[in-house]
Formats: structure tokens, sequence, C-alpha cells
């Protein structure tokens, strides 16, 4: 009954984190249903991928294979340089998506943990909003100039 | 009521694999024909109505007619990606049904059959990890199709869908901090004992779990990737025939899986309302409906005609945040990129923060005085509906309930002349005609 290994990860936060035990038995709660889904919607997109393939025509010409730039003959490389902001965004995103992530054992176990854990987690909260204060009052965040 | 053996689970399985399927791809295929009656009811047109009774058989149509279609591809394109981004797009919005319970459970001769196709224990955090694998078949396109108004529109999506991730991922906090579960199941459970759905008394994590929704969906007025008026189609520009068609599979899919998961969160899953006999839940190997005063666990009583029943409710609720979805494409405009990026990190990221924050200090201090039940659930929703309301009128102004700040207050201080009319007027000429009206 492994999980799909991309998913690894995930069960084992949930193993790790979650400590109460499962109400179901360990068939009912299996991963093998997911796995079924997926190869499922791998066959669907593969065939209809397939299907368009084999039944559709194909009369390129050399215009048709110029990529579109509104009727004109495109210019310059697309592989363009493009603003520094989208990896700023990105690298944002990577904190406070992982912030998300160590909240959730935390939220589950929250009225157990009481008053302890939510110090705790609002330490953890409060440095993480001192990097967004620190961000916001560099200009990392704005788009509108 | 005793659990499945291996074999009846694994027939089950597949069938409900196959039902959930089979359902999902119909409903796609009519959500393009409601977006298109909706949208003609909305700006008083028809519609198709030609393509058999009410043109009920459109969708049909132009599936056919997709599938014999001429693809192009670019010369200059990546061949392996730009065949692989549809794909990639398509499989995660089907995916994730996976794990979203649509009925209550089914007693059968054989065992009690769950009506979810797999009660996984991760449940939500495998819903958080599919959507964020959906960015890349929109990445992928723009970047693969060698052009640049495909390429700005897939930098973009992933921007977007990023910054709106994190929104979304701090807005279920508090509605697991209220089920004590990350089980899909669990949670709808957790609402029916509660006796209050969670969209009263989390109603700001609501509201901001539908705004991230739309953003994470790219529908209007999030639809920046693919604004037509400056990216011709933004990542889907190079697409034709059914490469062009999966893609819209694929956000007509997401759709209704933001709109399934809306209802279960918030809305009580499959419940049916102001009715315990639909309450059902495993609990210790055994499937109970609720525990006596003294905490013994009550059997509960499944019947095919409550997982019918169930399976309705759950339906008419998805159906209405599908609709919901529609109804706000045709009637809000875009934002400007600058505005979802400032709205993302600059209102939707502290507001979740506080908000989770405060959440938990509230419910922490109700459960320190003892306060359970009816006035627990009560005590919360005044306190979020404050929330709410303070995030509606001071925190967002306008922004996105408004629907992007077009106030006869704004429109009236925009005719005011800034620079240098207001200059001349200070130094102490007559303001001219103009100015004055």
């Amino acid at each position: 009954m492994t999980p799909l290994p991309f998913f690894g990860y995930l069960w084992i936060l949930k193993r790790e984190c979650f400590h109460k035990p499962s109400h179901r038995g360990l068939m009912s709660s299996s991963y093998l249903p997911v796995l079924i889904l997926f190869g499922v919607s791998i066959v669907n997109a593969v065939g209809m991928l397939v299907a368009a393939h084999v039944l559709n025509p194909r009369r390129p010409t050399e215009q048709k294979d110029m990529p579109y730039e509104s009727g004109m003959i495109p210019l310059g490389d697309t592989r363009a340089r493009f603003s520094v902001k989208f990896y700023m965004v990105a690298i944002s995103f990577i904190i406070f998506d992982l912030e998300a992530i160590f909240l959730i054992p935390w939220a589950v176990e929250m009225r157990y943990l009481g008053w302890e854990g939510f110090i705790a987690v609002s330490i953890f909260t409060a440095i993480l909003v001192i990097g967004l204060v620190y961000e916001w009052r560099k200009g990392g965040l704005d788009w509108d100039e | 009521m005793t659990e499945l053996s291996p074999t009846a689970f694994w027939i089950s399985s597949w069938a409900k694999v196959m039902f959930v399927f089979t359902v999902l791809m119909v409903a796609v295929a009519y959500m393009t024909y409601a977006e298109r009656r909706v949208s003609a009811f909305i700006q008083d047109r028809l519609g198709p109505n030609r393509v058999g009774p009410f043109g009920l058989l459109q969708p049909i149509a132009d599936g056919i007619k997709n599938i014999l279609k001429e693809e192009t591809m670019p010369a200059t394109a990546n061949r392996t990606f730009f065949v692989l981004a549809p794909a990639l797009s398509i499989i995660p919005a089907l995916v994730t049904f996976a794990v979203i319970p649509f009925a209550a459970p089914l007693g059968t001769p054989w065992g009690v059959v769950d009506m979810i196709v797999a009660d996984i224990p991760i449940g939500i955090l495998f819903v958080l990890a599919l959507a964020s694998l959906g960015v890349y078949g929109l990445f992928l396109a723009g970047w693969s199709s060698n052009n640049k108004y495909a390429f700005l529109g897939g930098v973009r999506s992933s921007a977007q869908m990023v910054s709106y991730e994190v929104a979304l991922g701090l807005s279920l906090i508090p509605v697991l901090m209220l089920a004590g579960n990350v089980t899909l199941t669990e949670i709808v459970w957790q609402q029916q004992q509660l006796g209050f759905w969670y969209f009263l008394p989390l109603s700001l994590a609501f509201v901001l779990f539908v705004i991230s929704a739309f953003a994470e969906t790219n529908r209007l007025p999030f639809d920046l990737p693919e604004a037509e008026s400056e990216l011709i189609t933004g990542y889907h520009t190079e697409y034709s025939g059914m490469k062009f068609s999966m893609f819209f599979i694929a956000e007509y899919a997401h759709i209704i899986t933001a709109s399934a998961l809306m209802a279960t969160l918030f809305l009580g899953g499959w419940s049916v309302p102001f009715w315990s006999g639909d309450h059902m839940f495993w609990h210790e190997g055994a499937l109970i409906s609720g525990f006596t005063a003294a905490g013994e666990p009550i059997a509960a009583d499944p019947a095919w005609w409550k997982t019918l029943l169930t399976l309705l409710s759950f339906a008419l609720k998805t159906a209405f945040f599908a609709f919901v979805f529609i109804w706000v494409r045709w009637t809000l405009p875009r934002f400007r990129y600058d505005q979802v990026m400032h709205l993302g990190w600059k209102v939707m990221l502290p507001t979740a923060i506080a908000y989770v924050i405060g959440m938990a200090a509230a419910i922490l201090l109700l459960d320190q005085l003892g306060i359970e039940g009816f006035l627990f659930g009560a005590i919360l929703t005044v306190l979020s509906g404050i929330a709410t309301l303070f995030f509606v009128f001071v925190v967002d102004r306008d922004r996105v309930i408004g629907g992007g700040a077009v106030t006869t207050q704004s429109l009236r201080s925009a005719r005011v002349p800034v620079g240098p009319a207001r200059e001349v007027a200070s130094v102490g000429e007559p303001p001219s005609a103009s100015i004055e009206r």
C-alpha cells in the first residue's frame, strides 16, 4: 500500500505529525483508487492526443508554422529577458507556502496543544511577518511603477 | 455494518472511479454549454439553441469539430513540451476529485461502500499538492510555444497562481482548526456535529478561499494569463484543435473541482440542511450517526435513498458555485496585473495571517471558558462576521467585492485635474470653465 512516490513526503508529514489513530481499517484508507483515477486520467489525456493526431488533416505551410504575432513576421527572440519581479514572487511564495504547510499540523492539533502551541506559532508567524513588512517597505511587492 | 472484503473493495473502487470520471467529463461538457447560455441570458441574447432540443447537443458537436480540426504547431516550438502541456494541465484537475466525498455511505449486502473515490488520510494536503501541479501545464504551454504572447501569459499565470496559493493554503487553516483533521470526510462530519456549516463561523476564510479559487482557476476577474486585449489568448495562443480543447476541458474541470471543494469545506459537503438523518461517520471500525450524552456511539442507518438525497444535495451546492463562477465572469471587468499582485500580497496574505491567529485565540478562549455546541458556533459566527465586514469595508475598499473600484466617488475624483492645472489654480488665477465642471 505504498503511496505514489511524489506524495511520499506528505505521507511522512502525516505519519509524523498527526497523532490521532485512524478510525478506519488499512484498506479503506488505501491509495490504490487514487492510482486508478490517475491511470484513467492519463489514458484519457493520451487518448485525446492520439485520436486527434490520427483523425485530423495536416497541410502545413510556411505561414502556418510561424509563431503568431498579430499577422506580422516575428521579430527578435522569444527567450528575451523579463522582469526580475517574477523571481521575487517565486522566492516569497516558497517562504509563505512553507509557512502554510508548517501551520497545518499545528492547526489540526491546536485545541489539544492549547496556549503553549498558540504562543509558539505566534512567534513563528511574527518572524515571517517581519520579513513580509521588510519586503513591503523595500518595494519588493510593488508592481505599479 | 462492516467494512468491505478486498474483492468488493476492488470492484467498488473501479465503479466509483468510472462514475466520478464520467460525471466529471459530462459536467465539463455541459459547463461549456451553461457558460454560453448563461452569458447569453445575462447579455439578453439567445445563445446556442440549434443543435438538438434547446441546443443541448452543442457540446457534442463542438467536440467532434475540435477533434477533426487541423492542429498547428510553430516550427520553432519545443515539440515534447508542446504536446505534454495540455495533458499536464488536464490530469491534476481530474485527479483532485479523488478525495472529495460526494454522498453519504451506501449500505450494500457486501458491506458499506463509502461514496468517495479514496478516503486517504492526507485529504486536503493531496488537494494542495495537485493544485500546485496545475501551474506546470500552463507554464510549459507558454514556454514551449516559442511565441512572445504565449510566453508572457505563461510567466504571468505562474506568478499569479503561486501568489494566490499562499492565501488559499492559509484560508484552509481555520477550517482544519475547527475540524481537527485533514480528511474531507471528517471535515463534513465535524460540520454536521457542530450544527454550523463553516461558511458561518469561518466567513472570512470562506471569502478568502473563494477569491483565491477564482485566481487559481484563472477566471475573471483574474484571467490575466489569457487577457485577450493584450496577449491574444495568452499561454494557449499557438494551440488549436483538440489540444486547445484540452485546455478548456482542464479549465472547466478546475472550476467544478473548486466548486466541489467550496461546497465540501464550507457548505457541509453532502449534508442535507436541517436534517440529522444523514449524519454518518466511521468511528473505531463502525459506522455511527452520533454520540449519546454519555459518549456512547449510536449506530448509523445507511439507506439507498439517503445516498441519493445527499448526492443531490452535493450536486446542487456544486452547481451553485459553478454558476457563481459563470455569473462573475460575465459581470466583472478584469484587473490590471499590478492590482492582482497588490491584492494577493498586500491584502489577502496579511488578512489571512491575522485571521488565522485571531481565530486560534478565539477558539482557545472559548474552549477555556467551557463554551460548547450552539453557543460556540454562534459566538464564532459573530466574531467572523465582524472580521468579514471589516475586510469588505476597510481592508478591501471595493478592490474585489465592489468589482475593480469603479464607484461614483472614484469617477468623480478622476475628473478633478491633477498636476499643472492644480498648480495654476493655487497661484490664484480664476479656474477655467472646464475645471469648474
